[in-house]
Order: C-alpha cells, then structure tokens, then sequence
C-alpha cells in the first residue's frame, strides 16, 4: 500500500478527473435543470482533486513518508514534492481561470479533465527516475495538451495545436534517441544506474555520453521552450486558448525543467560530463535570453509577446543550470535557484495570463494598443496586471526581483560574471517591452469608456497571483528554504 | 524607530487608497499628516543622535533571506549615521514641502500622494540600508514611483520622458547589481559595515576595478554626470512641480550617497586610482552644464541644467580623496537639495501663473510678485556660492579640499561658479526686472500658507547653514571622517 500511497497526489488528480467524465456523462439521468448546472459540478470536482492533491502532499510531508514506489520508478523527496505542490497550484488556479471560458464550450468536463491529467502526467516527470516511467509522464502529459490546445478548434487553435503536435512529435522521438543512447551505452534505465555507471566511465565513453545528453536537451528543450527548440511558442501560445496558454508557459516548462534536473543532475551529473553540458545550456542560456527578448520587442499581440518573453524566462532559468555544474560545490546553488524561479514565475506569469484572459473577454483583442488606458476603464486588473509585468522586469518588492538576484548569485558564484551580465543586459530590454503595456494602461487615453469588472473566479486567481508575488518579494525565506531543500537531493 | 520613519509613508499610502471616491480630495490631507509625522520623527532623530559617540545608531536588524547552501544571506539592517541622518531629514523635509505644494492636483489626487508617499518610504531605505542587497531594493522601488509620477501628472513629453528616465536608470543598476553580487560573494558578506573593513579585495573572480565600475556606473548615471546626463534635462521639466523637487533634491543625491558611502567607502584603492578620472568627468561635467544652462530659455531646463553643474562640484569633492572634500561634498548633496528643491517651487509658481517658462517671455514680474521675487533672489543667490548662504560653504570646501590633489580640475571648476553667477544673476534679471510686460499685469503673488511657509522654511534652512554650517557640517563631517580615514 505504501506505494499507492507514496502516488497520492497524482491519484488525487486522476481519480477527479475520472470522476468528471462519469459524473458529466450520468447528469442527463437526473434532468434538465441539473444538466443546465452540470459546470458546478465539473469544477467543483476539479477543484476538490486539487485540494486532494494537496493535502495528500502535505500528509505525505507530515508522516515523513518519503522513499522510491512502484520498483523504483517514481520517488517522493522534497523535489518531487516541491513540484506536486507547484503542479496543483498552477491546475487549481488554471480551473478558476477557465470558468469563464468555459461558459461558451460544450466540453467542459473534458476540458477539466485533461487539465487534471497533464497536471498528474507533469507531477510524475518531476517523480521519475527511471528513463522510461519519465517518457511515459511526459507523453501523457503531451497528448493532454495536444487536445488542450486544438481545444478552441477555430482555425488559429486547430494550426496551433497541429504545429505542437508535429514539432511535440519530433521531440519526442529527439527525447526517446537520447534515452535509447543512454540506455545503450550504460544498460540501465535507471538514473541511479546510470549515474553509477557514468562515474566509472572513462574518456572512451564520454564522447557518445555527450551525445546523448545533446539528444535529451534538444527533446527537452522543446518542453523548456527555449532556442533553438523554441519555434513552436508564439503560434501556439496565440492561437491555444488563453488559459491553456498560461498552463503551458508556467507548468509545462516547469515539468520540462524538473525533468532536465532530474536527468542531468543526477544521472549525468560527474564530473566527467557535466561540465560539456553546463557550457552547453550556458550557451542556450544566453542566447534563448536575447532572443526571446529581442523578439519580444516587436510584438503587438499581448500573448505573442508572453510568448516570447517565456523563452526570454526561460533562458534565464537555465542560468540556473549551467552554474549548477561549472563549479562543483555550486551544486545546490544553482538547482536551488531554478526551482525558486520556477515557484516565482508561476504566481507571476499566472497572474499576467489571467488578467489578459480577464481583460480581452471584455475589450475582445489581445492587441496591445486596445489595453490603451485601461487603467480607466478597470483599476484593479490594470493594477494586477502591472504589478505581474513589473515582477517579470525583475523591479522589488516582487517576486521577479528576488528569484533574478537569487539566479545571479549562483552564477557569480560559478565564475559565470560574463552571463550574469548577459542576463541583466536582457532585463533592461524586458523593461522596454514589459514597461511599455503598463504605460499604455496607464497613460493612454481608453476607446471607450466603459468600466468593467473581473468576474469573481478570475478575481480570486488574480488576488492569489499577486498576493503571492508580493508576499514574496517582501518575504522570501520561505520558499527560499523549500527551493533549497528540492534541491538538496542533488547534493 | 528608524524602521518606523521609513514604513510609516506606506501606512499614509494604504489609508489614502483607501478614501472612498467621493473624498479623493481629502488625499492631500492624509498625506500632508503622514509627510509631517514622519519629518517630526526625523527631527527627532536628528536631535537625538549622540554625535559624541558617532557611528551607525538606530539600527534595527533582522535576518531577511537566509541560504543554507551558500554564502548568502541578507538582512534587513537599517541604521544611520552623521553621512545619512542629514540627508534623510533632507528626504523628510522636501516630501513634506512637495506634498504641501501639490495641494492643488486635481487629477487622480488618490493615486498622486500614493506614489509621493511610496517614493519618500523608498528614498528612505536608500539612504538607511545597512546591506548592500536591501539598498539596491529601495534603489529599484524608487523607479515605479517616479515613473507613474513623470507620466502622469508630468506635462509637456511626459511619457518619453518618463521612459527615459527608467530606462537610463534600470540600466545602471542591472550592471550594479552583478556588481554587488560579485563583490559579495568575494567578501562573504553583504553587510554595508562589515563590508567596509575588508580593505583590500582578494581573490574575486573578476579584477577589483571592474566591480568598482560595475557598481559605480549606476552612481554616476543618477548623479548624473556627463555622458549620462541626458535624462536629466528631460525628466525634470516634464516632470511636475514637486516631484521635480524630490527629483533634485533628494533622488540625485543618491548618486553621490552611493559613491561616498558604497563604492569609496569600500573599495579606497580602486578608488584611489580612479580618482583622476573621476575629477576630469567632474570637470567636465561643471563646465559642460554650466555652459548648457547658459543657452537655455526654458526655466526648468535652465534648473536643471545647473543640477548637471553643481552635482559635478560633489564627483570633485569626492575625487580629491581627503576628509575637506569629502565633507563638501556631502555638504554639497544637503544645500544643492534645498537651494535647486526651492528653485524649482519657485518656478512651479511663476509656471501656475503664468503658463509659460519661457525666460524671453517672461518680464518685469517683480512687480507683480514680491514675495517670489525676494525668495528667488535667496535661492538664487544661495545656488551662485553667495558667502553667508549654503552654497558657498559647501563650495568652499570643496575647492579646498581638490585644490592640493586636482590642481587644474579644480581650477576648471572655478570657472563654474563664475558661469553660474552668470546664468543665475542673468535670468533673474530678465524675469523678474526688465519692462513689465502688460501681458502679466494680472498675476498674483504666493499668497497661500502652503505656498508661503515652504518657502519661508526653505529660505530659512539656507540662510541657516549659510550663516551657521556647524550645526549640519560638523555631523557630515563626523560621517565622512571614516571614509576619508581609509584611505590611510
């Protein structure tokens, strides 16, 4: 039983999304008016397996319940943890995030459904250690997203959800190569195994390690979004509905960069190799920062440039990573980092998405120019929405500041100064681009005049977004201290 | 009860947005209040200090970010000492003055007083911060303020330069940032006291001067000097009457805080080599803005440009490396912000009245305004190094102190004052005397309390330093004595 329990938090999750489906599919049986309700109680149970996986979570905290289940495919420690918490989160305030979205899709109970489904897919890639439980994560929580995308299913969604599925398919297979190298080379599926047998490699080795530690970036690189595996973003973060979009930006990265830790630190961690793969990712690091931000730029459509700027985020993570193996000892530092960015970036870019799904279901445009003057027309979101884009800058007292100084500490202190540079380069940029919505909605003179309010689902979301934010900008230790413990199983 | 001075603006914040709707006028009351209690605090502070025993008192000090996988850990330590306390009176005082001069915005007054009372609680962490990483904090709050500030309630390009002025600064501080981080981990400290006794810096990962100037760079863009003036001229005018007050009263100041209190403070041998660059940029940077505000014919421009001029004087008291120009220096940061902080209500005024800043269009107005007339001449008088107002006492020392180190910077400087009794005795000639023009033969003089008492309370305060720089002096000088002294 230990092992069913020590799979809690994603059962929670499935068991939900289970019950959604029949529960949608029984309603008719009980009459009209319960039928007309029935998005109640879809949400509802959606909710109430968010909490589930929570609690289950915080009771597996509470016993100590910590260890491998399942012959050693998936592990309970503080990391995997950290993301069960990171991954429910981001699924509850998704849910809240789509009501409204939800009001004018038939399929509502699938939708709820594949959103629990990827959340459990994506707690189970930061859980794996074995190569092959961690494609099966990740392929369940792709074919949940391939839906969820094409979910609009208008012309922009259907091209968008076509394009993740090929470019997904291709990562796929760049994912799977990799594995099959590794599993080749060293004969083990395991990380552990791997690790071991990586350890007392030679030179003659390293040259087909190096490759396929190249295969498993570039798979997962697609996940990360970062250059040059990061074609995808912006048609697919248009054209997917918003909701869905801000799901792939904050959860699908994350479960993409717990993977690559889990991977690279783990079982390709010694010192044989790491250092060849931490210049790689140092590497992509800044040029997925330029890139992204410079891209960003031009943008006009407020989703196409989120877009953009997630791949710029996303490079600076991955500051994170290459400090991580360019001096031994950094170790924790660097993984730390990453993971307190990532927690960070999930109240922030939530946020953001969650006031643009507020404010373009009133206004009808994601165009940056109709958010001309919005201040006016809704304080609350204007601010809200402010606050989200000045935590992304990287301006205290937010989130966005702490987690950016946190990430260039590791690199000081890995002797990267030259990509700490790089990276606060590319935060002047941000300023431009982030800055340059916040002054449309404030300074601007609005189309119309009329005032609008968030409804009360998005509202609530939004309080929790940059409440957060805030909460820990002023007063970061505590997730300081949760980031430093996921990532003192690499030590 | 230094943390309470810092905090307690935000608390007048909080309740001002909170005043419903139809009370949004009464903003400018709470503000006024919180603006007041915190400058009664100050003062107390100031009287209370014990300038016998000197040091950082007040300090109040917790553990803030800790990491248990590095050397990283920061605290909230804010305490003062005789550099900051006069300049944090001088942050309470034009808040204050800028709030009582703002009583006639109208336009959103709920969110105006708001960001005035965020920017006087962000000002003062600037200058209280004990840690290096909380300084930069209050360092970057500062921009959001000043930004809704400038593009809001500015006039003129308000929004470019708004933008401007973020941009130039975040741009500064990206680069101070990896900077301090560079510098802490070397040290295996961030804290602003240990960090001044290392002496030496061994084994960073990068040569000591490029930290120096990673950190500095941010200094002399908000200081500003030349090149990095630029923002300057533009977010001043555009800005609106008050907050270009805070703007050259208090936000410049924090360059030439950072380069006595940070980066001279704790890097003195790079400093030390740098310093004659430093004093040619100063140079440069004096005659340069002296000669621009000659050429202007807007007044705020002209203001500003003299900011250029005069901030230059500090970057040259700092460069002669002595405890003289150290102590004019920081004497230079207290006058320039009340002298130019009163300049600049001063012609917030005459643009109420007459709606136009043009000195070719201006004429003959001390007939019309006595009482701004006579304010401006001590204002104006105090800004040129008239003897027996503030800014001769600050000069002075300066000159003294670079003449023995910086003999031909300091002989170039000297040409400023004579460039700024040009430009200051010129304008007021122009403005104020010459033929009435019949055009303002409706203008009225200040007439108002809170028009009448700041400027009264900012006369005073010159005339006070001028005729008694003791009571300011002396403490400055016990703030920067052991800067000076670690320079052996």
């Amino acid at each position: 039983m230990s092992d069913v329990n020590r799979l809690g938090p994603e059962l929670a999750l499935l068991i939900a999304a289970g019950l959604i489906v029949v529960v949608d599919a029984l309603l008719p049986l009980l009459g009209r008016e319960v039928w007309a309700k029935r998005r109640i109680f879809s949400v509802l149970l959606a909710l109430a397996g968010v909490a589930g996986s929570f609690a289950w979570a915080g009771a597996l905290i509470a016993a100590e319940e910590k260890g491998t289940a399942f012959h050693d495919m998936i592990v309970v420690d503080d990391f995997s943890l950290f993301f069960n918490f990171l991954f429910a989160g981001v699924a509850g305030m998704i849910v809240l995030g789509s009501i409204d979205f939800l009001e004018r899709n038939r399929f509502q109970a699938e939708y709820l459904a594949l959103v629990l489904t990827a959340a459990a897919g994506m707690m189970l890639m930061a859980a794996g250690q074995d190569l092959i439980m961690i494609f099966v994560a990740l392929e369940t929580q792709a074919l949940a997203f391939y839906v969820l995308v094409g979910f609009l299913k208008d012309s922009r969604s259907s091209e968008a959800a076509l394009k993740y599925l090929l470019l997904g398919a291709i990562s796929t297979a760049l994912t799977l190569y990799g594995m099959a190298y590794l599993f080749g080379i060293s004969g083990q599926t395991q990380l552990s195994g791997i690790a071991q047998f990586v350890s007392s490699a030679d030179n003659g080795s390293r040259s087909a390690l190096v490759l396929a530690a190249a295969f498993l970036a570039a798979g997962l690189g697609f996940k990360m979004a970062v250059v040059p595996f990061q074609m995808w973003v912006p048609d697919v973060y248009e054209g997917a509905p918003t909701p869905v979009t801000a799901y792939l930006s904050v959860a699908s990265k994350a479960a993409g960069f717990a993977v690559v830790m889990r991977v690279f630190l783990v079982a390709l961690g010694h010192g044989l190799i790491s250092s060849d793969w931490a210049n790689m990712f140092a590497a992509i690091a800044a040029i997925s920062m330029t890139l992204g931000n410079v891209m960003a730029l031009v943008q006009t459509n407020v989703k196409r440039m989120l877009g953009y700027s997630s791949i710029a985020q996303a490079g600076t993570f991955l500051i994170g990573l290459a400090a991580v193996a360019a001096k031994d000892p950094q170790l924790e530092l660097g993984s730390a980092a990453v993971v307190f960015f990532l927690g960070t970036y999930a109240f922030t870019n939530l946020g953001a998405f969650i006031a643009i799904i507020a404010i373009s279901n009133k206004i009808e445009s994601e165009e940056i120019v109709d958010f001309t003057g919005l201040y006016r027309r809704s304080p609350y979101l204007a601010l809200g929405l402010a606050a989200c884009l000045i935590s992304l800058t990287g301006i205290p007292p937010t989130a966005g500041f702490i987690a950016k100084v946190y990430v260039f500490n590791a690199a000081v202190q890995a002797n990267l100064v030259w990509l700490a540079l790089i990276g606060v380069i590319n935060s002047v940029i941000s300023a431009y681009y982030y800055l340059r919505v916040v002054m449309n909605m404030f300074t601007g003179e609005p189309s119309s005049e009329a005032t609008f309010q968030p409804s009360m689902y998005l509202g609530a979301a939004m309080g929790i977004a940059v409440v957060g934010l805030f909460a820990i900008g002023v007063y970061p230790n505590p997730l300081i201290q949760a980031s430093e413990h996921a990532a003192r199983i690499f030590a | 009860m230094l943390t309470l001075a810092i905090f307690f603006p935000l608390v007048g914040a909080a309740l001002i947005a909170t005043l419903p709707k139809h009370q949004e006028q009464q903003a400018k009351y709470v503000a006024a209040m919180t603006s007041a209690f915190v400058f009664a605090v100050v003062c107390f502070m100031f009287l209370d200090y014990d300038r016998g025993k000197g040091g950082y008192q007040y300090i109040d000090s917790v553990v803030w970010l800790d990491s248990h996988v590095s050397s990283f850990k920061l605290h909230y330590a804010v305490g003062v000492d005789g550099l900051s306390l006069p300049l944090i009176a001088l942050n309470a005082f034009l808040t204050l003055i800028s709030v009582l001069i703002s009583f006639k915005v109208e336009l959103r007054p709920k969110e105006y007083f708001a960001w005035l009372m965020i920017l006087e609680t962000s000002l003062m962490g600037v200058f209280s911060s004990l840690d290096f990483v909380l300084f930069f904090l209050f360092w970057e709050v500062e921009l959001i303020p000043m930004y809704f500030l400038i593009s809001i309630w500015g006039s003129g390009n308000r929004v470019y330069s708004a933008w401007k002025y973020v941009l130039y600064t975040f741009f500064g501080s990206a680069f101070m940032i990896v900077g301090i981080l560079t510098l802490g981990f070397t040290a295996g400290t961030f804290d602003i006291r240990e960090l001044s006794n290392i002496g030496e810096i061994h084994g960073a990962i990068v040569p000591a001067w490029v930290i120096f100037s990673l950190i500095i760079i941010a200094f002399l863009i908000k200081l500003p000097v030349v090149p990095f003036h630029t923002w300057l001229p533009d977010a001043h005018t555009d800005a609106p009457t008050a907050v270009s007050v805070i703007l050259a009263g208090v936000l410049l100041k924090m360059g030439g805080y950072g380069i006595l209190r940070l980066a001279f403070n704790i890097m003195p041998d790079v400093a030390h080599d740098a310093r004659d660059y430093l004093a040619v940029l100063a140079a440069v940077s004096i005659i340069y803005g002296a000669l621009m505000t000659l050429m202007q014919r807007d007044l705020k421009r002209l203001i500003a440009y003299s900011s250029v001029s005069h901030m230059g004087y500090v970057l040259l008291g700092a460069s002669s490396i002595g405890l003289v120009g150290f102590t004019g220096a920081a004497t230079q940061l207290v006058t320039h912000g009340l002298i130019t902080g009163m300049l600049f209500v001063l012609v917030g005024m005459v643009y109420d009245r007459a709606h136009t800043r043009d000195i070719g269009e201006l004429s003959g107005l001390a007939h019309r305004m006595p009482f701004i007339t006579v304010m401006m001449l001590v204002a104006g008088l105090a800004s040129l190094g008239l003897p027996a107002l503030a800014g001769f006492v600050a000069e002075v020392m300066i000159f003294l102190g670079s003449f023995d180190s910086q003999k031909i910077p300091t002989v170039v400087a000297v040409l400023g004052v004579a460039f700024a009794a040009g430009y200051i005795l010129w304008t007021v000639q122009r403005v104020f005397w010459g033929e009435p023009n019949p055009k303002w033969a409706e203008l009225t003089d200040a007439t108002q309390w809170w028009e009448r008492g700041p400027l009264l309370a900012m006369a005073l305060s010159i005339v006070a330093i001028g005729v008694y720089p003791a009571w300011v002096v002396d403490l400055l000088r016990d703030g920067v004595t052991p800067i000076a002294g670690r320079f052996g």
